[in-house]
């Protein structure tokens, strides 16, 4: 069988596309990667819906977490420490069992019945941990850059006269965001690197229909050969990795467009693995 | 435990709880906490060894050695760390016993990968068929303890190297000119003065590793995650304490047991972090003079 074929064949195998039945013997180069890279689509699924409702909502936390109020401050910081203070990996697991007690015909609302079965489902239960997991740790990040605000630019919107909401706009937020994107860049990286979490927690893997890193170790535990299927994993991460580096590196040029070259902040890699 | 749970007729309220609680399987269940501090308590000294270790070759004099540090260092960026823990087991596993193959059975023919078998002679088994169980396990968890301790190395020697790099040029040129030499350098001026600059960076470690001990179970060994699905999963009136899926109260407990970790942590990192800004020239250390004087 060609290449393109078991491409043809296993490319969407992800998404419940093509043949049904994965391979049980005679791994080819081809199939390893066309399989563990059709997984990758769940991992960029999951990483980039993640990201993008985490944002939202991390900005919010963050002003709630540096708001004067207690009543909006103190519901942030818990929601902070829970999220960043557990293992997402119990989060999952805990986030699971409660989604599988939700009644099975739905729930009464109003007269109409809502379904709730699909909650329990890894594309939604486990995006909605993911989300809720990456703002908090966005939240974090933001609330530090708005601390670190100079206070020089905000006594400047004090003298212009701007004040209040257009003074957030104008200022505080996008300085915020200037300040926080190197770190918010790491932050991205391992979400996209936390995504392989899922189909080893509490979420089964439908119809096998898994992230690359279900699929690698199925290959595993087939060939009983670790030296093949896990070196692809790491070679998709790594170049989802380097766009990653690359689109939010862009962002944070334009963030930066203003500044003389020596006040640039750069973006720079770092470890901070599991959460 | 307790002698009156042993009759039926007894149990209700919270004696039921009492007695549920404190059967054979919940024991075991309380000692895999143990298992779990024991793996921090073990991997964390190994981890920051094998960092010290990377940090020292990274900064060393000699291309080879060199390289080899920051290989290790940049090893575990751009790859999810789970994709580390599951392929080091493997791998270790399989070149230990591969090790064992070539030393002990020279004139074993059949090939070891043989199609889809990894396949060595019984004698390089490791630990051999014939062991007790507790080999195994206690084999299994030093799989884990050093698979964590190659990858938590690999970060630490990232922030010790950071450290190293951090501390004011002058002060070693200073120690250089009082005729010190390069290991005096190193031992005197250098490892004491670092340590401020790398405990924010070892703190977060810290917390990290507390985080990835739920891997454990992914590597095969018995841990509180194990434990906690194994005991919350719904029991049938064939067990002696029959209860519906109680899985996620065992969760929630396993939650509030991290968070308190994390708690504790927090609060003892702030304080060994105020103890070693004392008398130090940076920012913390001078706000301490300050407010002494």
């Amino acid at each position: 069988m060609s290449c393109l074929q078991t491409i043809a064949d296993y490319g969407l195998r992800s998404m419940g596309m093509g043949e049904r039945l994965l391979p049980k013997t005679d791994f080819t180069l081809c199939q390893q990667f066309t399989l563990i890279g059709s997984g990758m689509m769940w991992n960029i699924y999951f990483g980039v819906l993640a990201l993008l409702f985490g944002f939202v909502l991390a900005n919010a936390v963050a002003m709630a977490k540096a708001s004067n109020q207690m009543i909006l401050r103190k519901p942030a910081e818990w929601f902070i420490f829970i999220f960043r203070g557990s293992p997402l990996f119990i989060q999952f697991f805990l986030a699971y069992e409660a989604l599988v007690l939700l009644p099975r015909n739905g729930i009464e609302l109003f007269g109409l019945t809502a379904e709730v079965s699909w909650l329990s489902r890894a594309w939604a239960g486990a995006l909605i941990v993911l989300f809720l997991n990456t703002a908090a740790y966005t939240a974090e990040i933001f609330y530090g850059a708005l601390r670190s605000i100079p206070k020089g630019d905000l006594e400047a919107a004090d003298a212009y006269g701007i004040s209040g909401w257009s003074r957030f706009i104008r200022i505080q937020w996008p300085t915020m965001l200037r300040l926080a994107w190197p770190a918010y860049t790491n932050e991205a990286i391992f979400l996209f690197h936390a995504t392989t979490l899922v189909f080893f927690s509490g979420f089964p893997a439908f119809r096998q229909e898994g992230d690359a890193l279900y699929y690698a170790s199925y290959l595993v535990d087939k060939t009983f050969n670790p030296f093949i299927p896990y070196p692809i994993v790491a070679f998709y991460f790594i170049l989802l990795t380097l766009a990653v580096i690359r689109l939010f590196g862009a962002v944070n040029r334009r963030l930066n467009r203003h500044l003389p070259s020596n006040e640039r902040s750069k973006i720079k890699v770092r470890p901070q693995i599991i959460r | 435990m307790f002698s009156s749970c042993a009759d039926p007729n007894n149990l209700h309220g919270l004696t039921w709880l009492l007695c549920y609680l404190t059967t054979g399987k919940h024991i075991d269940f309380y000692w895999s906490f143990l298992t779990v501090l024991t793996l921090l308590a073990v991997t964390a000294p190994v981890a920051l060894a094998f960092g010290f270790g990377g940090a020292m070759m990274s900064r060393s004099q000699r291309l080879p050695l060199r390289i080899i540090g920051k290989t290790y260092t940049a090893m575990v960026r751009g790859v999810p760390d789970i994709v580390f823990f599951l392929f080091f087991v493997i791998a270790l596993d399989q070149g230990i016993e591969y090790f064992f193959h070539v030393v002990r059975c020279p004139d074993w023919t059949e090939p070891v990968r043989n199609g889809l078998e990894f396949r060595v002679c019984p004698e390089a088994k490791v630990p051999l068929n014939s062991s007790a169980q507790i080999w195994h396990s206690l084999y299994g968890f030093a799989l884990a303890v050093v698979t964590f301790a190659l990858v938590f190395g690999a970060f630490a020697s990232n922030v010790l190297y950071g450290a190293m790099q951090a501390v004011p040029r002058a002060q070693l040129e200073t120690a250089e000119a009082y005729g010190m030499n390069h290991g005096q350098v190193f031992r005197r001026v250098l490892v004491p003065q670092m340590w401020v600059y790398a405990l924010p960076g070892l703190s977060n470690l810290w917390m990290i590793l507390i985080k990835a001990t739920p891997l454990l179970f992914l590597l095969g060994v018995q841990d509180i995650v194990y434990w906690a699905r194994e005991l919350g999963g719904a029991k049938t009136s064939a067990y002696a304490y029959p209860h519906p899926d109680w899985r996620l109260y065992y969760f929630l407990g396993l939650l509030v047991f991290y968070l308190a970790m994390t708690k504790i942590s927090e609060l003892v990192l702030t304080r060994i972090q105020t103890r070693l800004s004392h008398g130090q020239a940076t920012a913390s250390g001078e706000a301490q003079r300050k407010a002494a004087a």
